[in-house]
């Protein structure tokens, strides 16, 4: 049966640039950058979207997304997406921060823009551990965690609880849609494909702030290969950052 | 017979074995052959046992996987 018909079920998507990402192998910001970009070729948005780089690992995030994109200070892309969002509102604005850059010094900014409902989508990854300036410890870093600011691993007597950015973000009431996924393997990923593609919409009918969380994994600095370091978010980052939907409002059930 | 068959885009693979941890009839391997940024690519072993589940490119950071799928003759 050599003229068997076959039909095309997964390509790389068009809303990313054929450049090679500078990430480590088996590092998961290829795999979210993948969905973003599936997103928004599946919602028709790739010409109308601007996207907003942070400062971390995903810096270069502009040479890989083939939309228009800035690059913000450390933490201050929810504050640009706003300015960007409120001058082109018939744009769609996301930002795409690490948990270094959103849960630390980017912390206020979240918060206000969240509590404001800032109509922007926001794409957070928590890998637990600042991973492109070597493996410091990150306000989501977990209890006991070794890395190299805390290499005892961490004591929260001295260095405080890790921080659940999504079930924070939720009870603010600009909040439309918050939701925490992880990439840890085939199943979870195209959960979190789904939550994605439910923050855009939420953005589309000018609903109010969305964020999807993704839990992810940084093998390079938890010092594992890439296959155990997904294992680890499994056995680890999930237990503490349970995954779910965290805010769903009525408005975006009804969507 | 293939139900699938998949194309990896070598020079993009960095050869960190994820779709071989995924892969249900465990037809992915390493191979001998480095590319040009210095990686040993995936590369398929027996392309007839492939089921084009895409479970690979799903997970794949650097989606340099391409899967396609037969089609059934009676829904042609």
């Amino acid at each position: 049966m050599n003229n068997a018909e076959e039909k095309l079920v997964f390509e790389r998507p068009r809303s990313l640039t054929d450049a090679h990402t500078h990430y480590c192998p088996g590092c998961t910001h290829g795999i979210a950058h993948r969905l973003v970009a599936e997103a928004l070729d599946e919602l028709g948005l790739r010409e109308r979207t601007l996207g907003i780089a942070p400062v971390g690992c995903a810096v270069l995030a502009y040479y890989y997304f083939n939309v228009d994109m800035a690059e913000a200070a450390h933490g201050r892309a929810p504050a640009m997406a706003t300015g960007m969002k409120r001058a082109n509102p018939d744009k769609i604005l996301f930002t795409y921060q690490g948990d270094g850059d959103l849960a630390a010094i980017g912390a206020g900014e979240i918060v206000h823009a969240a509590g404001r409902g800032e109509n922007i989508t926001v794409i957070f990854i928590n890998n637990a551990i600042y991973g492109m300036t070597g493996g410091q410890m990150a306000p989501t870093t977990l209890e006991g965690q070794k890395t190299t600011s805390s290499p005892m691993g961490r004591d929260i007597s001295i260095a405080g609880h890790p921080l659940r950015m999504s079930e924070l973000l939720a009870t603010l009431d600009g909040a439309a849609y918050v939701a925490r996924g992880s990439l840890h393997d085939p199943k979870h990923i195209r959960r979190a494909k789904k939550a994605i593609l439910t923050a855009f919409k939420v953005q589309q009918a000018g609903l109010g702030f969305s964020m999807v969380e993704l839990l992810s994994a940084c093998g390079t600095n938890w010092k594992m290969d890439p296959v155990e370091a997904l294992g680890w978010i499994k056995d680890n980052m999930v237990p503490y950052f349970p995954l779910g939907d965290y805010k769903v409002t009525d408005a975006v059930k009804n969507l | 017979m293939a139900k699938g068959r998949i194309v990896i885009d070598e020079g993009r693979c960095k050869g960190c074995e994820l779709c071989i941890s995924v892969c249900p009839p465990e037809i992915l391997v390493v191979s001998s052959r480095l590319n040009e940024r210095g990686y040993l690519a995936v590369e398929v072993m027996d392309m007839d046992r492939c089921t084009g589940c895409s479970l690979c490119a799903v997970i794949c950071p650097d989606v340099c996987i391409t899967v396609y799928r037969q089609v059934p003759a009676r829904s042609r």
